[in-house]
């Protein structure tokens, strides 16, 4: 079973050391399973973030269990609660500190749309300083919504004009 | 050690200022700003009541005289008791009654949360800078001219304003704050639900 399949994709017979692809599949397959997250815990969605990092949601099967807290070496902002105006300028900043390529996801109903703060001190969604790429429902969502994100996100990912892109920049 | 009536009474019977103060709980003794320190540090050094529990502020709206109360919880660790001290600001345009961190270094942040939230100056602070709102937020948003949803304002960083456009809105009613209703038999109507639904951000507030 396992011969058969793996000459599905790959005969060295046929095709000696050579795999053709396009250079979108190769990129993005290469980015969409290595998404490092820069946790941007906030409130209480903030510990289901580590519920989701931790054994038994274990958010490495989707090669997302590499926590950066340093911007520069993260692909994905996790923005994990409120965001108050206050906290804003940090997280404008932090996400201007994280290189291209990068996404976010607004986790939660707070960092989606204020969730029940209707205040004077907390901004209304997140997608007015950051560009969201998905958004989770949920106060705070199960992590089998964060997991659903993220793979909602690859695929995303993986559908983007990378080599263009690349080249345009 | 005495009990915190008796120790009502002694400091009655020893400034002329103090009045009683209706209270379901504790005692509780209204005192002028300018008998505010002493009363404190008696309270603190001869009665026993050697904690700080709470500074807070009360705002009787506009027109009012007088306009602000500061209110300070004590708490007496030996005797398990606590005294309310009410003081209520002479200016309610420029509210100011001096600073208790001098007696209680726990009163800084205190301070500092009831001058955010209500704008009232603590002569003799350290450090009297807000400390939940950002530096330079125009308002102080406990006070009863403050509307529920805020007002539209800044945000506190300009880069991050340049970049975006964004800035501090009015929050919409919609969707909150939620209210719950006392009483009823019916379970479902006591469930709590929003205030203002008849505006948003995409719809004017009526009559506004």
């Amino acid at each position: 079973m396992v011969a058969s399949a793996t000459e599905l994709a790959y005969d060295s017979k046929i095709e000696g050391e050579v795999i053709v692809s396009r250079a979108d599949a190769v990129i993005n397959w290469i980015r969409s399973n290595s998404m490092w997250p820069m946790p941007m815990g906030l409130a209480c969605c903030a510990i289901e973030l580590m519920a989701v990092a931790a054994s038994r949601f274990d958010i490495a099967r989707f090669g997302a269990e590499v926590m950066r807290f340093s911007p520069k070496q993260a692909d994905v902002m996790i923005v994990a609660g409120t965001v108050t105006y206050k906290m804003s300028t940090a997280v404008r900043r932090i996400y201007d500190q994280m290189l291209a390529p990068k996404w976010v996801i607004a986790m939660g109903a707070c960092a989606s749309t204020g969730g029940m703060y209707r205040s004077y001190a907390v901004m209304q969604g997140v997608d007015r300083i950051l560009p969201v790429d998905v958004y989770v429902s949920g106060c705070p969502p199960r992590p089998e919504a964060l997991l659903d994100a993220l793979v909602k996100l690859q695929g995303k990912v993986a559908r983007e004009p990378s080599a263009s892109k690349l080249l345009s920049a | 050690m005495p009990a915190a009536p008796d120790a009502v009474a002694a400091l009655k019977g020893r400034w002329a200022g103090l009045t009683d103060r209706p209270s379901l709980d504790h005692p509780a003794v209204n005192v002028p700003a300018t008998e505010l320190l002493g009363v404190l540090r008696s309270l603190k050094e001869e009665h026993g009541f050697d904690m700080l529990a709470d500074v807070t502020a009360v705002d009787w709206a506009e027109g009012s005289r007088p306009r602000f109360t500061v209110v300070y919880h004590v708490f007496s660790t030996v005797g398990h008791e606590y005294v309310r001290i009410a003081c209520a600001c002479p200016d309610g345009a420029a509210p100011e009654v001096p600073s208790a961190v001098g007696l209680w270094p726990g009163a800084n942040w205190h301070e500092r949360e009831v001058f955010d939230m209500f704008g009232i100056r603590f002569a003799g602070h350290p450090d009297l800078r807000r400390i939940l709102m950002w530096d330079g937020y125009p308002h102080f948003p406990l006070r009863k001219d403050f509307p529920l949803a805020g007002i539209e304002t800044e945000l506190p960083d300009p880069e991050v304003v340049a970049e975006t456009k964004a800035g501090a809105i009015a929050a919409p009613m919609m969707g909150g704050p939620f209210v719950a209703k006392a009483g009823g038999i019916n379970m479902a109507e006591t469930e709590p639900r929003a205030k203002d639904e008849s505006w948003s951000e995409r719809r004017p507030k009526p009559g506004a």
